[in-house]
């Protein structure tokens, strides 16, 4: 037998060792966690979730941006480093 | 307005009829990874709190059923990160039991904790390809991987499992 055809053998052979191996884990892995769908009650909402959702929405806390505290520590260290500054500040507010 | 417009524009109502439409949807592929019912109805309620708080990034045109199946698998994903490494299932929802062997129990035991043991990323695609019968390409979808990477994650999850069986005296 020539030398890329025995090549070619062996990567076959390792190939359906693999895949055999493959299927072997597979099988055992279903007999221990069999799908969800084939237990009783496992894959089915058994409740509507929107009062849950309703909730979460309500005590979400208001996330302030970024840029908005660092708006706020510009206007605060101005304020303290230049007072006279503060008028122009209330104006723009 | 179409409701996927009205939703990217931040309409409540629109998010609401969606959350009706596809909450079962999202519970039942989130349960498919984390087996556990409890805490696939927490994630997904988190999966749709994520989803509001991205609608302003959605755009009305786009695949809306996997852009939120992509968010439901995060949030599954990082469910598995947070819980301990090897914990019990539930057991609502453990493998039933057969009147089997000793020895065949107690290799399904050894499966669960090596199946529990996995990387999160690599027990994502073990769980939907091995025990959901999933496809590759529906896979890397939801994970937003190619399908070849999808199939190496497999390979890699199917190698390790087998190495940890070793380790725990089962023969594969």
């Amino acid at each position: 037998m020539r030398e890329p055809e025995k090549e070619g053998m062996k990567e076959a052979a390792k190939n359906s060792t693999e895949r055999s191996e493959f299927f072997d884990i597979r099988d055992k892995l279903r007999d221990a966690l069999p799908p969800v769908e084939q237990l009783e009650n496992g894959a089915e909402l058994r409740r509507d979730l929107w009062p849950d959702m309703l909730r979460r929405l309500e005590h979400s806390p208001v996330r302030v941006p970024w840029f908005d505290w660092a708006l706020l520590a510009i206007s605060g260290a101005a304020a303290i480093f230049f007072p006279a500054l503060i008028p122009a500040l209330v104006y723009h507010l | 307005m179409e409701l996927l417009q009205r939703f990217a524009a931040g309409d409540l109502d629109a998010f609401e009829s969606l959350f009706g439409q596809h909450q079962r949807d999202v519970y039942r592929w989130i349960v498919r990874i984390v087996r556990d019912p409890a805490a696939a109805e927490d994630l997904t309620v988190e999966t749709f709190w994520r989803m509001h708080k991205g609608h302003a990034g959605f755009h009305p045109e786009a695949n809306f059923a996997a852009w939120l199946r992509r968010i439901a698998t995060n949030v599954a994903l990082d469910h598995l990160r947070r819980r301990r490494p090897y914990v019990e299932l539930p057991d609502e929802i453990a493998a039933e039991q057969k009147p089997d062997s000793a020895v065949q129990e107690q290799t399904r035991v050894a499966l669960r904790k090596a199946f529990a043991e996995l990387p999160p990323r690599l027990r994502v695609v073990a769980q939907l390809g091995l025990v959901e019968d999933e496809t590759y390409p529906e896979i890397a979808e939801a994970l937003g991987i190619s399908a070849g990477a999808a199939k190496t994650r497999m390979f890699r999850a199917v190698r390790l499992l087998r190495k940890k069986l070793q380790r725990l005296g089962v023969h594969s």
